[in-house]
């Protein structure tokens, strides 16, 4: 977490001193969120998807299983997917997207308007976290990170041609989705990659 | 692993008029009805309403397998910063009675299984609510447990039904004296683990009170069975219960019986008199929410030398809890199948000290049909017979067990046509020849069947002055796409266009309607939205001038069309293939194809219907190998408890899939000629993936799922 710089990132402060029988257990942490600033106090514990779920109403990011096993709760931390049920929010110093802040007001991100199109969802729980997920693996992508599946040698998966479904599979493989949407959120990354 | 595997079978001809009507399928520019609101975050599950007020409650399980509560240290807790309840036995509102067993909640001391709840940590933050429901000290007086395993277990009993109202038991001609004589007999028995639902949403529950009414968002498949189950159980009038279910994160028939979050939630909130939000922690879901149950079934057939079946017996052995009989009517689907002169399908159950199973998508045959399928290609290399072609051969005239005529039976086209899409024909049937490198390639089939069912629905529909209708019932979509085929229905029922139609449903306050269960949604719901909207449409014919300002409103109920007893056997069909890699070094199988075809009726919605059946096929990948649950019997209870160990497939595990269907005209059904679609893809696609994995390395592995354990023992690098 280096690049979001001083003027965009949070600042973290305890109240109250350092009495040492009952240290304060809250913080003021401010959080910038889809272009928005948000001065909070915050239980110490909170984690970042519980803030943005439980204290300013964006519930788009999900709880699935609140142990960073499921994904659905992917939101993008200085353009960088992470799963929010595992980061405190008073660590967060670096902007936070979350699926509210992709769409252009009323117009769709490409990734969202393709899900929507290839029918890549049904009960919609995890698709957030998936569509979050999908617009930084598309980044690292791009920026010629390879996979697991990478062949050796290659350089990354820069040229989209070389974004294979079974890449797309492979990237996409930290957001669980029960109702098996899968073969058509390959489909629609695909799509949205082109 | 390795990429690129080397085709072992020829790709499906370019110019097949399925693959064509599936690229069509994918342009379909009818999208899911919900999806904008899914896809920006704006759809609200039930844990996202949060009322003025609102308190967090953290349930806690049982530590022990059996016994009773002795002790609950509250005291410690309501000290704390922020608690504001702690509800057990002694301090619970006390609940009327409750049909449901699993719902009785914090009304005794009595621990019937490990997970069991047994206390419900109310306070102002989640935070807080956790911290104290992990510090919460509860005595126990310990009794010994019971965990099984069912198998040869002395406590085994034949129960009169089985899950659904099946007989338990039934019995056709002489069994033991035909299959003693068959020229070729296949007698084995399959296993397989526990497997557990884990929608994406766990459980949860938001509820408040406000003038002796009660409202509850509630994560479940049916509003109006949780309103009228949490009437009864708070002992009011179902007018003073409202349940919404708007948007629902799946199910899977883990929701599709009222589960404890709606219960626990609905008497923090009474007790407390504030609004209560509440959502099971992942890590509980496999002890309170229902799960398939292991089983162990024996089939035996005995056929002729080309592999005519003349007995066929499938028994059953299972476990339930001793909360409640819940009995997997794995047996049941061998009563519909193949020609069986004589047969026995027989359940036997144990009641041990576990965690209650209950529905998981397809319950019976997704569980039935991996063993029966694999016995069958059994007897396909038993006697040599081509397994398409073996099933072909045993095409029943009537339903062997009932001997009804059946409205339809795609089966056999599903056949066919899944063969020639897949490239099923010259398949060499010698298993464990196809070796590149590491790897060995196997190809299978199975065959898929549900029942079709339905229950009584009403619903009601509204013709506006300025030309839009407005369709209301109280179904619930979970994801099956309920809300964008019922306004297809409705507006064909009206001759409008579908835009022209607005759903509104999720609530117990609409219509009362039937659960979205036993792939009966669809069809249930969109007959009594067919019947509304045709006797709207009747009466807008008949006025004439402009609506009235207060438009014209048609209301329709099912019951009589419901109750109704079918001359016919109704089940759907379908035929998966499987093409697999097994590497022989990790004991890794990869699935390389996976292809459906289904016969069900008519399909209403293209887009979310093709939605369905990849859907239920990806779950019955997990099912075949990586979904893996071992009941511990030191605890009762499972270890497999979050995502991290017990693996539902992921993108990665996922192929090429694709799911087809025919088209059926059954008139013999409801007014949309439509069965369901919802559960029959998980149906068989294990057993194809199974009896394509004995034909890539040569050995029969009869114990779900194949992981890579399994396979090792029996592989040469």
């Amino acid at each position: 977490m280096d690049d979001a710089g001083a003027t965009s990132g949070s600042r973290t402060f305890r109240e109250g001193g350092t009495e040492e029988r009952h240290p304060d257990p809250t913080s003021f942490v401010s959080l910038r969120i889809n272009g928005n600033t948000h001065e909070l106090r915050l239980d110490n514990r909170t984690t970042l998807l519980d803030t943005l779920r439980e204290h300013l109403d964006l519930t788009g990011a999900k709880k699935g299983c609140d142990h960073g096993q499921c994904g659905a709760c992917t939101v993008l931390v200085g353009g960088r997917r992470i799963n929010s049920c595992l980061v405190l929010a008073v660590t967060c110093d670096e902007p936070v997207t979350t699926i509210e802040g992709l769409a252009d007001h009323d117009r769709l991100h490409p990734l969202q308007e393709a899900f929507v199109a290839r029918d890549a969802l049904q009960c919609g729980y995890c698709t957030p976290g998936q569509i979050c997920s999908a617009v930084a693996m598309l980044d690292e992508a791009a920026a010629g990170h390879p996979s697991h599946v990478t062949p050796p040698g290659r350089p990354g998966a820069g040229d989209p041609e070389l974004l294979t479904p079974e890449e797309i599979r492979e990237r996409m493989s930290g957001n669980i989705c029960r109702c098996g949407a899968y073969a058509n959120i390959v489909d629609a990354i695909q799509e949205a990659a082109r | 692993m390795p990429t690129n595997s080397p085709p072992q079978v020829p790709a499906a001809p370019e110019e097949d008029t399925a693959e064509r009507r599936d690229a069509a399928d994918r342009r379909d520019p009818d999208a899911r009805r919900d999806a904008g609101q899914k896809v920006t975050g704006t759809a609200r599950y039930a844990a996202e309403h949060t009322p003025p007020g609102c308190l967090h409650a953290v349930p806690v399980p049982a530590t022990v397998a059996r016994g009773e509560v002795t002790a609950v240290h509250a005291d410690e807790l309501l000290r704390r910063p922020g608690v504001q309840a702690v509800l057990s036995h002694t301090n619970a509102p006390r609940l009327g009675e409750a049909e449901d067993p699993t719902l009785a909640l914090l009304q005794t001391a009595r621990v019937p299984h490990r997970g069991w709840y047994v206390a419900l940590v109310v306070a102002d933050t989640l935070e807080n609510a956790r911290a104290a429901a992990d510090d919460l000290r509860i005595e126990y007086a310990t009794e010994e447990h019971d965990p099984g395993p069912p198998a040869g277990h002395p406590g085994l009993y034949a129960p009169e039904e089985a899950n659904g109202g099946h007989p338990g038991l039934r019995e056709r001609g002489d069994f033991d004296a035909a299959f003693a004589t068959s020229a070729v007999r296949v007698d084995a028995t399959y296993t397989m683990t526990a497997q557990h639902n884990h929608p994406m949403e766990p459980h949860a529950a938001t509820a408040w009170w406000e003038d002796d009414a009660l409202t509850v968002y509630d994560s479940s498949q049916g509003a109006t069975k949780v309103r009228d189950v949490l009437a009864q159980l708070f002992q009011m009038p179902r007018h003073r219960v409202t349940v919404v279910s708007a948007y629902v994160g799946g199910g899977f028939g883990s929701k599709g019986t009222p589960r404890p979050q709606a219960v626990l939630a609905s008497m923090a909130a009474l007790h407390l008199g504030r609004p209560v939000k509440l959502a099971l922690p992942r890590r509980e879901l496999a002890a309170v929410v229902g799960h398939r149950a292991p089983t162990v079934q024996r089939v035996r057939i005995g056929a002729d030398s080309d592999g005519v079946i003349s007995a066929l017996a499938h028994e059953v052995v299972t476990q339930t809890s001793t909360v409640k009989e819940f009995v997997e009517q794995a047996a049941v689907p061998a009563r519909t199948m193949y020609t069986s002169p004589h047969s026995r399908t027989s359940h036997h159950v144990v009641a041990l000290d576990v965690p209650t199973p209950s529905w998981m998508r397809a319950p019976g045959e997704a569980s039935g049909m991996y063993a029966l399928e694999a016995a069958m290609d059994e007897l396909a290399v038993a006697t040599g017979v081509d397994p398409v072609e073996l099933r072909l051969r045993n095409e029943p005239d009537t339903e062997p067990d009932s001997g009804r005529p059946f409205s339809s039976r795609g089966l056999p086209e599903c056949l066919r046509q899944g063969a020639r899409l897949f490239g099923w024909e010259g398949r060499d049937p010698r298993p464990g020849v196809r070796r590149a490198g590491d790897r060995l390639t196997g190809t299978g089939v199975a065959a898929s069947t549900y029942p079709y069912l339905l229950s009584p629905s009403s619903a009601s529909a509204h013709a506006a002055p300025d030309g839009t209708h407005l369709v209301r019932l109280a179904a619930t979509d979970i994801g099956t796409g309920a809300r964008t085929v019922l306004a297809r229905i409705a507006a064909e029922a009206l001759d409008v266009p579908p835009a022209s139609v607005r759903v509104e449903l999720g609530s117990s306050a609409l219509p009362r309607a039937p659960l979205a269960g036993g792939s009966s949604g669809t069809s249930s719901w969109g007959w009594a939205v067919h019947k509304a909207c045709t006797a709207l449409a009747g009466m807008v014919r008949a006025h004439s001038g402009p609506l009235p300002p207060e438009g014209l409103t048609a209301r329709a109920d099912t019951a009589e069309e419901a109750g109704r007893e079918s001359p016919y056997a109704r089940h759907a069909f379908g035929a998966q293939f499987a093409e697999v890699d097994v590497d022989t070094v990790t004991g890794e199988v990869r699935v390389r194809r996976l292809l459906g075809v289904f016969a069900t009726g008519r399909v209403l919605s293209r887009r979310t219907a093709r939605s369905q059946f990849i859907g239920g096929m990806t779950m019955g990948l997990g099912m075949a190998l990586t979904e893996s649950s071992t009941l511990d019997p030191a605890f009762g209870d499972f270890a497999e408890r979050d995502l991290a160990s017990y693996h539902v497939p992921v993108c990665a595990d996922v192929p090429a899939l694709e799911a087809h269907w025919i088209d059926e005209e059954d008139p013999h059904l409801n007014a949309m000629g439509s069965k369901g679609i919802g559960e029959i893809g998980i149906v068989g696609t294990a057993a194809a993936i199974a009896n394509a994995v004995h034909h890539a390395v040569g050995v029969r592995l009869r114990d779900l799922p194949l992981t890579p354990d399994r396979l090792l023992p029996h592989l040469r690098a």
